[in-house]
């Protein structure tokens, strides 16, 4: 018997159920990670520097998240009197919801199959399906640096502005690279619906029969492309080494220096939010998705965890670069890669 | 470029691997001073007084000027010190007292933890000082 499709105008009610479940269990999910990303970011880095991070609360330290998230809750929540008031409140809202917005079209599992009153239904796990899904994703990428520009705006700092300006800078010169790296995949699978790539990324490479057990994963075929996603998005997140907005040493602590209490630790959970998102993106678009060796869900969070595992990494050995720096490797080295990538792609395809 | 990059990686993973970590765990777990390390002063006692002889060369030869004497005699005709106090307050853990006692009657313990809540509690007189 072949699954019925959920349907709004056949079962409006158990439609908007399964949606509801589907919202909820993704985003409690990823508030979870998120706040167990920082308590993972501080081991690892700790042990990393031979330290031991945080260890005292609760069992090895792993209450420490929710007691983290607590003292900022009861903290004062102060609004600097020269700071535009509005925007400065608005500002960190406007960077946490594009983050979390992105997760909404990322597929995390293959299709889950229930009965219902004797009928046999087929749920994606994924919560929309857009067949324009990954500009959708580039789309709210952008939408992110409004944010911190509004707060570097708002706080009427120049420490605040001058990260404000940084990044605004840094993101619109990397987006460009991470959007012209994503074409190559684009021209490969011929669809930008996150489901459909991941489902030509199971066919077996390359198309040939003879080595079925490797996945047509597109990092084998795209490994330029890879490359340049992973250091585009993390300049992107801004996450070290490209973390000129927040440099410590510099700019105190860049656009959020002005910002405390609740406020400050949405600006939190907003970068560890989008390194979630950057994460999933990268597993959807290179490496499969939910395909692998175990049960959907399962190989995608191993994957995505394996990714954030990899930027905490980079965060604990390299240091910051310089603001040339930055622009010299955005503007004259990957973006000129992305292009000859995307030629090269085109000339292959046109050839086979 | 890209060698630089892994070797940096690998030193990071390296430190990451269980067994790595140089972290003392201050108050549950502490290290083991050095035999010469400088921490409260201690009085020698003997089986019946302290072995100091009020001769005043601590507290001349004290930098800080932390060390109080005043000397007096015995039934038996001994000089010995009436008061002895340090003010540790004022005191630089020198050891220029214990060097300069020609009785060697003034050393220097492995106590380290000296807070206290009053500005009393860190006079220490003769009887603080002659505790092993």
């Amino acid at each position: 018997m072949t699954p019925e499709v959920l349907t709004l105008s056949e079962t409006p009610w158990l439609y908007t159920g399964v949606m509801l479940v589907k919202i909820i269990v993704a985003f409690v999910a990823t508030l979870l990670i998120v706040a167990y990303a920082t308590y993972a970011e501080r081991k690892i880095i700790g042990r990393m520097q031979t330290r031991m991070g945080p260890n005292m609360t609760g069992p090895k330290g792993l209450l420490q998240p929710i007691a983290d998230g607590l003292k900022l809750f009861f903290k004062e929540d102060i609004i600097p009197s020269q700071a535009h008031w509005f925007a400065f409140i608005l500002a960190p809202m406007m960077i946490l919801a594009p983050a979390f917005i992105s997760i909404s079209v990322i597929p995390f599992g293959g299709d889950l199959q229930f009965s219902y009153d004797g009928i046999l239904y087929a749920v994606p796990m994924q919560i929309t399906d857009l067949n324009i899904g990954v500009l959708f994703i580039v789309a709210m990428a952008g939408l992110g640096v409004y944010g911190i520009v509004l707060a570097g705006l708002a706080s009427n700092s120049k420490y605040a502005l001058l990260g404000g300006i940084r990044s605004t800078a840094q993101m619109v010169s990397y987006e460009l690279a991470v959007g012209l790296s994503i074409v190559a995949i684009f021209m490969l699978s011929e669809t930008l619906s996150l489901r459909g790539i991941v489902a030509a990324q199971q066919l077996p490479l390359w198309g040939l029969e003879s080595v079925s057990f490797i996945p047509n994963w597109y990092i084998f075929c795209q490994p330029l492309a890879f490359g340049l996603f992973v250091i585009g998005s993390m300049a992107e997140i801004n996450r070290t080494p490209f973390d000129l907005p927040e440099a410590e040493t510099e700019l105190v602590s860049g656009f959020c220096t002005e910002y405390s209490a609740m406020k400050y630790a949405l600006f939190f959970m907003a970068e560890y939010a989008n390194m979630i998102t950057v994460s999933a993106i990268a597993t959807t678009l290179f490496l499969g998705g939910w395909g692998g060796p175990f049960y959907g869900w399962i190989n995608f969070l191993i994957k995505v965890f394996a990714f954030m595992f990899f930027f905490i990494w980079i965060r604990a050995t390299f240091p910051r670069l310089r603001y040339d720096q930055l622009m010299f490797l955005g503007w004259k080295i990957m973006l000129p890669l992305a292009l000859v990538n995307i030629v090269i792609t085109g000339i292959a395809i046109l050839l086979w | 470029m890209f060698k630089e990059f892994a070797k940096g990686l690998s030193i990071t993973l390296k430190h990451l691997l269980p067994g790595n970590c140089t972290t003392v765990q201050y108050p549950k777990q502490k290290l083991e001073m050095p035999p010469r390390f400088r921490g409260l002063h201690r009085l020698i006692p003997t089986p019946d007084r302290e072995k100091c002889v009020a001769c005043y060369l601590c507290p001349t030869v004290c930098p800080a000027k932390c060390i109080t004497v005043v000397a007096a005699e015995n039934e038996a005709g001994e000089k010995y010190p009436a008061v002895f106090e340090i003010d540790i307050l004022r005191c630089i853990f020198c050891g220029y007292c214990v060097e300069a006692c020609p009785m060697e009657a003034i050393e220097m313990t492995d106590a380290y933890e000296l807070a206290n809540f009053s500005r009393d509690d860190f006079h220490f007189d003769k009887q603080r000082l002659l505790k092993p």
